[in-house]
């Protein structure tokens, strides 16, 4: 009998052969282990020469901080950046992807990747999955076609528009967006406006925090303004410092060997050619 | 038949973490002013603090509401005290009552976690720890609530009591002086609010910055007893 169906090496893409014992260990009461989020505000929106991209860098799991300092602007293209939300390891992943594909169709185009690409790209990947990779994005860059924004939906939808939120903290920071926006920012009133929406999720939203990430993208330039702002810092250390003293006394030091299982023979066969 | 799942929880939690911390001849009560529910924040000046005698405190973190009854609770049966004894409980028959409140509602319980702390009968201070349906025990010093996790450990390390079973029986006070206790409070709590979204930790604010300062509250509030009487500090706090 053939087993072939099985034998054959897995060509890329993922691996699904373990949800159905996953399943049944749900069934029983073993659940699968917390995923960290990005629990997040990101924010993009269209000035009057390009696209600002905005992002806190608070990663929690459950109601732990796990990293104080992430980075949710990910790099597309040196004309694309994209601002992630949800899953880490799926915003991390897919957009480590995408980038990969828009690279490799630069070098067969020889052109300056187009936004719609990406977006066509990222939305054909998660609208595969149907929302498992969960990846809730906003894509923001400047082609020849000129300057772009659009968010992405974990199950694939997306919009196309000059202002946009995404993550936890969208809706506090979408209040400042409507308050705000309008049409022909200059750079600093766009800057600044990205700023206070991230803020206002930062300090509204308990999924974000820490610091203030921003990304300028012009035509045929950007800006990466990593900590563009720190609005958090810790300032109470004790003066006298603290002494972690005790430790765990060594008792008694005994190295038992483990028992040799194979034995090595010098000048075996010769290995064949 | 499909398993039937709550559609509508009688609780919430509303986060918040609390610390007492026991000496000689004081006692230092503290716990944040944030009270949050999910990822959204209902108050950045919420007191969890309440005096509940003269000589007592009781810090609480948990669900509010439970919080506020059980604390109404307490009020009524102590005015009833004082009209019958004409005096002020004591911290330890406080600490008894608190059980007793808690273990009367064991099958319905006030999500409630609960730190007492105050003066003992000879003026030693002292320290209660409770959990939700009132098993308690007097310690030298205690963490409750969400970032009870990670302060209880820096507290162990720095503060390693005796343990109860010694005998003659130890004294679980703590050696440090009054300052240095409320020092060690500050950084526990400057500590476990980086960590944990639910704590707001505390801090000066940068009055430079756009936004941040016109944000009032998110603090720490510090409650030492003493031979002095009560005193209260607040510092202010971390906001996101």
């Amino acid at each position: 009998m053939s087993n072939s169906a099985i034998d054959v090496p897995s060509r890329g893409g993922f691996s699904f052969d373990l949800c159905r014992r996953n399943d049944m260990l749900a069934k029983k009461g073993v659940n699968l282990p917390s995923f960290r989020k990005t629990g997040t505000t990101i924010v993009g929106l269209i000035f009057q020469d390009g696209v600002i991209l905005g992002a806190d860098t608070r990663a929690t799991e459950g109601p732990i901080v796990c990293d104080k300092n992430c980075e949710k602007i990910h790099y597309m293209a040196p004309n694309i950046y994209c601002c992630g939300a949800g899953t880490a390891a799926d915003t991390e992943a897919v957009t480590d992807m995408v980038s990969s594909q828009l690279q490799l169709h630069r070098y067969h185009t020889g052109r300056e990747s187009r936004v719609v690409t990406a977006l066509t790209l990222l939305k054909k990947h998660l609208f595969n999955y149907q929302g498992y990779v969960q990846a809730a994005l906003v894509l923001g860059g400047v082609d020849c076609t000129g300057p772009h924004l659009h968010t992405i939906y974990p199950h694939g939808s997306t919009d196309t528009l000059p202002f946009a939120t995404m993550g936890s903290g969208s809706l506090a920071a979408m209040a400042m967006f409507e308050s705000k926006y309008k049409e022909g920012l200059t750079k600093d009133e766009g800057i600044q406006l990205v700023v206070d929406a991230i803020c206002s999720g930062i300090f509204n939203d308990l999924g974000s925090g820490s610091n203030v990430d921003v990304c300028v993208i012009t035509k045929g330039h950007k800006e990466y303004l990593r900590n563009h702002l720190l609005p958090n810092p810790r300032t109470f250390v004790n003066a006298k410092g603290y002494s972690f003293p005790k430790k765990t006394e060594v008792l008694l030091t005994k190295i038992t060997p483990l028992r040799e299982r194979v034995e090595v023979v010098e000048g075996g066969d010769a290995m064949e050619e | 038949m499909t398993k039937q799942h709550p559609a509508w929880s009688p609780y919430d939690n509303n986060g918040g973490t609390c610390v007492a911390i026991a000496g000689a001849d004081y006692c230092v009560t503290a716990a944040d002013t944030r009270m949050s529910t999910g990822y959204s924040i209902l108050s950045r000046d919420y007191s969890k603090i309440i005096k509940l005698a003269d000589k007592c405190v009781m810090a609480s973190s948990g669900f509010q509401a439970d919080v506020k009854a059980l604390q109404k609770l307490l009020a009524a049966r102590h005015l009833i005290y004082q009209h019958q004894h004409n005096k002020q409980m004591s911290c330890p028959a406080m600490g008894q009552l608190l059980s007793n409140t808690l273990y009367y509602k064991r099958f319905f319980p006030y999500y409630s976690f609960n730190v007492l702390g105050g003066l003992d009968n000879e003026g030693k201070g002292c320290v209660y720890t409770y959990d939700a349906v009132g098993s308690y025990e007097r310690v030298g010093y205690s963490s409750q609530g969400s970032g009870s996790t990670l302060i209880m450990p820096f507290l162990d390390n720095q503060l390693k009591s005796p343990s109860p079973l010694l005998l003659p029986a130890q004294d679980a006070v703590t050696p440090l002086s009054e300052a240095e206790a409320v020092d060690l409070v500050k950084t526990c709590f400057a500590s476990a609010t980086e960590r944990d979204i639910y704590t707001a930790s505390f801090f000066l604010f940068p009055p430079s910055l756009p936004l941040c300062d016109g944000i009032f509250g998110d603090k720490l509030e510090i409650v030492v007893l003493n031979k002095d009487g009560i005193h209260r500090e607040y510092m202010e706090l971390r906001k996101d």
